[in-house]
């Protein structure tokens, strides 16, 4: 919360058109923007919360729940497209239960959806916590996430 | 002045002036979905596109302002096609359900259907579905009725400046909703049911207690009770065809009694009783040097504002509780022991031109000892709905008269329905309660009209008295910001939430325009300029409440029955 303040300290007398900006600092600090974060900036510029929601959803980059342990990025740009994103995403969306801009209730994972990742040869690609995993296809995604989660399950017994 | 071309004939227009506003003074009418008289224009539904020559594609008239020479075609086929395509597309996403819809008949969106011609869907899609809110207690929204017009997030913001609402996400995935998304009940809503008036479909309609009133109304064992309030006799005839400004009083009376209520009272009684103990707070202020200015209490939206984004100002506050829960009150004490009803047997219906009044009848501080002031709230747009099912007519009702004891009431509490009638009543009185003489003048035309802020220094006896009236809670943001800055001038301020007080308030007849709000204040001037008694204190049902039962106003049995105190509300959701 004082990051907050600190960020908020950064933009004296702000008004509406500093919206924007003290998000995307609030954002960049701490991951996501909170109700709590989002009720503060509300008061701090004199705007209703039901406005300073409505301009972030209108925003793909803003998040409002913390990352996941693992933050899953699937390319849906046009090689990715072509080669079968789409399935692998939504058999993502499956596997997780949740949309893209979400995290799982247990935190481990969230998901994201980017343009292009700049790694068409490798199409279709996926990027979990910085690491590309290339020519994924459902089965071999499943594999993954199945992975990942016997992995923190046994990591949780220890 | 300039002259413009319209479908071939040479019209005068104004600077500034939008087409279409040029267009309707020329009797062009020209479809709209999200255009609100006096507020920005968005231009987001495009329905009222006309083509001007020179301009590529086609031009929304409602935000577009004229300029000199212009040539406008109002209804070429390119656009009339357009039209049809804009209300093509809109149904593509919208519920086929209107045989159920609340709104059915009077719905924009199914007009516009039929006056363009759609006669099948033309693009066929999955059809977004979304949950309805139905947390609150006055309002239920269903998102997936929602074209997305922005008219009530609009009204929200201009009129109440008060922005429970906004478009949240973007592109096919954007609705109306609040902050984070969570229900109405715990957002900033106060519940006003101004979006209800302004919304063109069903995605916005008032919780109707219509089947639970006509249940109680049919169990032996209750005793069912129904109050008016001062603004639904006015109106109430426009659900049935009448033309706007005429008083249904005595047959709604009649009908309210065919509906097998067993007592009919009046809500007017209780608003000369609120002048009695409002005027009496508001001497009593300014003599011991209480805290001023005092600012009414009978609107419960206006309640719910003050707590939100002034708790500052909540000592200003008038402790009176409104007319609809003073009588509430009454009735389950007072004439629960006259007639010898336990007050549990009683159910206490209110008929009122607002939707925050269902809210405001369950709020735990009215209730007395837990037992709620009043039960069921239902709003003219309800009771017209409940004498529809029962088949009463209204026209061939023989006009009746209230019941006593809360029957009696002055033309002072029947004005309570208008805009700077509660400031105009109580003025009559307080000026009696200082002075010991009546009135002068017959009126106070100051704090008469539809303005949304009216000012008047008035004296009485030796006193320069500062009084405000506003009306629509963004009018009312503007005097607070005065006060709160340090204004000291005024003294008394009445305020009401809606525009035009409750005869435009939420739950009204549905598609009045300016003319029928006239219309509806006039019908109250009216009832003022003929009434015999125009004072609440002359009010002899009042007095002999006061004799037989509260003993004096702001006294012991009026103050446990009649005040309450409000307390700060968290905005944050």
């Amino acid at each position: 919360m004082s990051a907050v303040k600190t960020i908020l300290e950064k933009h004296p007398n702000a008004k509406r058109e500093s919206l924007i900006p003290i998000l995307q600092d609030i954002q960049e600090s701490c991951g996501y923007l909170s109700r709590e974060v989002i009720n503060q900036v509300a008061e701090y510029i004199d705007l209703p919360a039901a406005k300073i929601y409505g301009v972030a959803t209108f925003y793909n980059q803003f998040r409002f729940q913390p990352l996941g342990r693992y933050h899953v990025m699937i390319c849906r740009g046009t090689a990715c497209h072509v080669k079968g994103s789409k399935k692998a995403l939504d058999m993502v969306v499956k596997a997780l239960g949740i949309q893209p801009g979400q995290t799982s209730r247990d935190g481990l994972f969230s998901l994201g959806v980017v343009a292009c990742m700049g790694a068409c040869g490798l199409a279709p690609v996926v990027n979990i916590n910085g690491e590309i995993h290339a020519k994924v296809t459902p089965k071999k995604l499943s594999g993954i996430i199945a992975e990942i989660r016997a992995k923190e399950l046994s990591n949780a017994k220890k | 002045m300039f002259n413009i071309e319209i479908d071939g004939r040479n019209v005068q227009a104004g600077d500034g002036e939008t087409i279409l506003a040029v267009c309707k003074r020329e009797g062009i009418k020209i479809p709209t979905l999200c255009f609100i008289e006096g507020l920005t224009p968005s231009g987001a539904c495009r329905m009222c596109i006309v083509e001007v020559e020179g301009f590529p594609g086609l031009i929304p008239s409602c935000s577009y302002p004229v300029k000199e020479g212009m040539k406008i075609k109002t209804s070429t086929p390119k656009i009339l096609n357009a039209r049809r395509t804009i209300v093509e597309l809109l149904l593509s996403d919208h519920p086929d359900d209107c045989l159920y819809c609340l709104r059915n008949g009077q719905c924009e969106l199914q007009k516009l259907a039929r006056d363009m011609d759609v006669k099948r869907l033309s693009y066929s899609k999955v059809k977004t579905k979304r949950p309805s809110d139905v947390s609150s207690p006055s309002i239920v929204r269903n998102p997936e009725k929602c074209i997305l017009c922005g008219k009530c997030v609009r009204v929200c913001e201009e009129i109440q400046g008060v922005s429970a609402i906004d478009f949240i996400g973007r592109g096919c995935k954007a609705f109306v909703g609040t902050a984070f998304d969570s229900g109405l009940n715990v957002s900033t809503c106060i519940n006003c049911g101004q979006c209800i008036l302004v919304c063109p479909t069903g995605a916005l309609t008032e919780r109707s207690y219509v089947d639970e009133v006509a249940a109680t109304l049919a169990d032996p064992d209750k005793f069912v009770v129904v109050q008016h309030a001062p603004a639904v006799s006015v109106t109430l005839a426009e659900e049935f065809g009448v033309k706007p400004g005429k008083d249904v009083d005595g047959q709604m009376v009649a009908a309210l009694r065919r509906l097998g209520f067993k007592r009919v009272f009046d809500t007017s009684f209780t608003a000369d009783l609120t002048i009695m103990e409002e005027g009496s707070e508001l001497v009593h202020r300014i003599k011991t040097g209480g805290k001023l200015p005092m600012i009414t209490s009978c609107s419960p939206g206006w309640i719910k504002f003050v707590e939100q984004f002034y708790p500052d100002l909540l000592e200003n506050v008038s402790t009176c509780k409104s007319p609809q829960q003073m009588l509430g009150a009454l009735i389950k004490s007072f004439f629960a022991k006259r007639e010898g009803l336990d007050p549990s047997k009683i159910v206490s219906v209110s008929v009122m031109p607002c939707t925050a009044k269902k809210f405001e009848c369950q709020r735990p501080e009215m209730a007395v000892d837990y037992v709620p002031d009043v039960d069921y709230v239902l709003t003219t747009r309800e009771l017209a709905q409940l004498f529809r099912r029962y088949g009463l007519e209204l026209g061939a009702m023989t006009p009746d008269t209230a019941d006593t004891p809360f029957g009696e009431r002055t033309s002072a509490g029947k004005i309570f329905g208008a805009t700077g009638g509660v400031m105009e009543a109580a003025v009559r009185s307080a000026y009696f309660l200082l002075t010991g003489q009546e009135y002068p003048e017959e009126k106070i035309p100051a704090v008469r009209g539809l303005k949304g802020h009216k000012e008047v220094k008035l004296k009485i006896g030796d006193l320069e008295v500062g009084a405000a009236v506003v009306s629509g809670l963004g009018n009312a943001r503007k005097l607070l910001d005065e006060i709160r800055a340090g204004r000291k001038d005024i003294h008394f301020i009445e305020v009401m939430t809606c525009p035009g007080g409750c005869i435009n308030g939420g739950g009204q007849p549905i598609g009045a325009d300016t003319e029928a709000i006239k219309a509806r204040l006039q019908a109250l001037y009216q009832i003022d300029r003929d009434d015999s008694v125009r004072v609440s204190h002359k009010n002899e049902s009042v007095t002999r409440l006061y004799k037989e039962f509260l003993g004096e106003p702001l006294g012991k049995v009026s103050h446990h029955l009649l005040h309450t105190h409000y307390k700060k509300r968290e905005i944050k959701v």
